[in-house]
């Protein structure tokens, strides 16, 4: 047993005890971990965003390298915060009109295409990574389960007579779905505990010789 | 017997946190030495890397923070000791701010287990923000968004750097990601630059990046911690196989046994609470 003499993790395994001890009760040293890791979060994500993004993308190019035009992304920036003079809040629209549209203009074309127009292509073509007995048994089950989940949320006509066995059937490729989707959940959500029990177990305490 | 059950199922929920806590503890005190079989979409991943061409680049996008390390970090490291073994450069960047600093403790890993030359065998480019402005940038040009790498040296006076100049460069993109970041790489990256990627991610989000498998948008995918491991257990035998005896990991290899036992305990629960359940109501109706 090699307890760790660095002062950081002894700070970690504190903090991870104090969050863990939630599972007795809300307590004040929980809510003492949760406020300093909101605070933790927000000053690093400020020092690296300023660091790496406003100030070489905005700041040095216009102060530094006196690019002009560099002034406009500016004062869409600034109008973000004109939410805080309820007088002029209107402001924020323009920067949010902006964003908005570029962002579309930039995105649903390539994400139509991407999500959409490519998965509907390969829920009819071959399988990319070649063809065997199994993929194309695979391939048969993705056409099926799609076609009957898709009819599964067709509500324009009622779901009888040829619609019901095959509404049915999407019933059971979403349940398929979901039970796969709490599996990885359940299995996520033990990767997070053994991930910490590691840490306090062999980082901290040293009694997994196997943890470098 | 029923009742044996019915009050099973009725257990108090410390007494079942218990349970787990031992059944996760257990498999990390007395390793089970498991193994781990290669799944199809790792296997993939594994081999298009094992198999590119001396002084490829690859670019590893570590788009998370530590709140999902126990699953990606140890993908992180895996792919990174993998393609320095096979003198394939790593070029590892990041879109989340806290991403940077685990990108760079990864690098230090390979640094100091493989004697990997910072610059020489692999790149920390760093953190910038803005997702699809940076996805599409790299697609023009890599210097317009890294004009420096990490510690400020300029990208073209980096040995490993050179040659460098867009996606046409760089062999495969890999994002690894704890949210849907692998996704604007697959819209901005794939869809407009025909970029092959890749991606790592945490268990919760697997399924829902499956059908970008089946359609070939990722070539290869690590899911959850499952995927770590396995990753991980097959970079350890060519570590082996080179003499790397130090540089062997086995963090999600044996989280992932200690998943198993979890695994099993919790389907145990679910049938125990099941017949639980089903003893309890025919008891009352009878």
């Amino acid at each position: 047993m090699h307890i760790s003499h660095n002062p950081w993790v002894w700070v970690a395994a504190i903090l991870t005890l104090a969050i863990f001890s939630f599972l007795y009760k809300d307590n004040p040293f929980f809510k003492m971990a949760e406020h300093i890791f909101v605070g933790v979060a927000t000053g690093y994500g400020f020092v690296y965003t300023w660091n790496n993004g406003i100030y070489p993308n905005l700041l040095k190019p216009i102060f530094v390298d006196h690019q002009w035009l560099f002034i406009i992304p500016l004062i869409l920036g600034l109008m973000y915060l004109s939410v805080v003079v309820p007088k002029f809040a209107y402001f924020i629209r323009w920067p949010f009109a902006f964003l908005l549209g570029v962002g579309s203009g930039l995105s649903v074309p390539l994400a139509f295409r991407a999500s959409l127009v490519e998965q509907i292509k390969y829920t009819i073509l071959p399988n990319p990574h070649g063809m065997s007995a199994i993929l194309f048994i695979n391939a048969l089950l993705i056409l099926i389960g799609v076609v009957t989940v898709v009819l599964y949320f067709y509500f324009s006509t009622p779901h009888e007579g040829v619609m019901k066995p095959l509404t049915k059937t999407g019933i059971v490729f979403l349940m398929v779905g979901f039970g796969a989707s709490f599996g990885y959940t359940i299995m996520a959500r033990f990767s997070l505990l053994v991930g910490r029990f590691e840490f306090l177990l062999g980082n901290w305490l040293g009694i997994l010789p196997w943890l470098k | 017997m029923k009742d044996f059950f019915i009050k099973l199922a009725s257990l108090n929920r410390t007494v079942i946190y218990l349970i787990i806590t031992i059944g996760v503890l257990l498999p990390l005190v007395v390793p089970l030495n498991l193994g781990q079989k290669m799944s199809p979409p790792t296997e993939h991943l594994y081999t298009f890397i094992d198999t590119l061409p001396k002084g490829s680049h690859i670019l590893i996008s570590a788009d998370y923070d530590p709140s999902t390390l126990p699953e990606l970090q140890p993908m992180l490291e895996a792919i990174i000791k993998h393609a320095i073994l096979r003198g394939v450069i790593p070029m590892v960047m990041s879109l989340y701010p806290q991403g940077t600093g685990l990108g760079i403790q990864a690098c230090e890993k390979a640094k100091e287990t493989l004697g990997a030359r910072p610059d020489t065998d692999y790149v920390i480019l760093g953190y910038k923000p803005g997702f699809s402005a940076v996805i599409l940038g790299i697609g023009e040009d890599i210097k317009k968004i890294f004009p420096t790498n990490y510690s400020g040296i300029p990208l073209d006076s980096i040995p490993a750097a050179r040659g460098v100049k867009n996606y046409n460069n760089i062999a495969l993109v890999i994002s690894l990601s704890g949210s849907s970041t692998p996704l604007a790489w697959v819209t901005y990256a794939y869809t407009k630059y025909n970029q092959k990627l890749a991606t790592g991610v945490t268990a919760v989000s697997a399924a829902d990046f499956y059908p970008y498998l089946q359609t070939g948008q990722f070539i290869g995918a690590l899911m959850g911690m499952k995927g770590a491991a396995e990753y991980e257990y097959q970079v350890n035998k060519l570590l082996e196989k080179r003499g790397y005896e130090k540089a062997k990991s086995v963090f999600a290899v044996r989280g992932m046994e200690a998943n198993s036992i979890a695994h099993f305990l919790i389907m145990l629960f679910i049938i125990i609470g099941n017949l639980g359940y089903f003893l309890t109501k025919k008891r009352r109706e009878a």
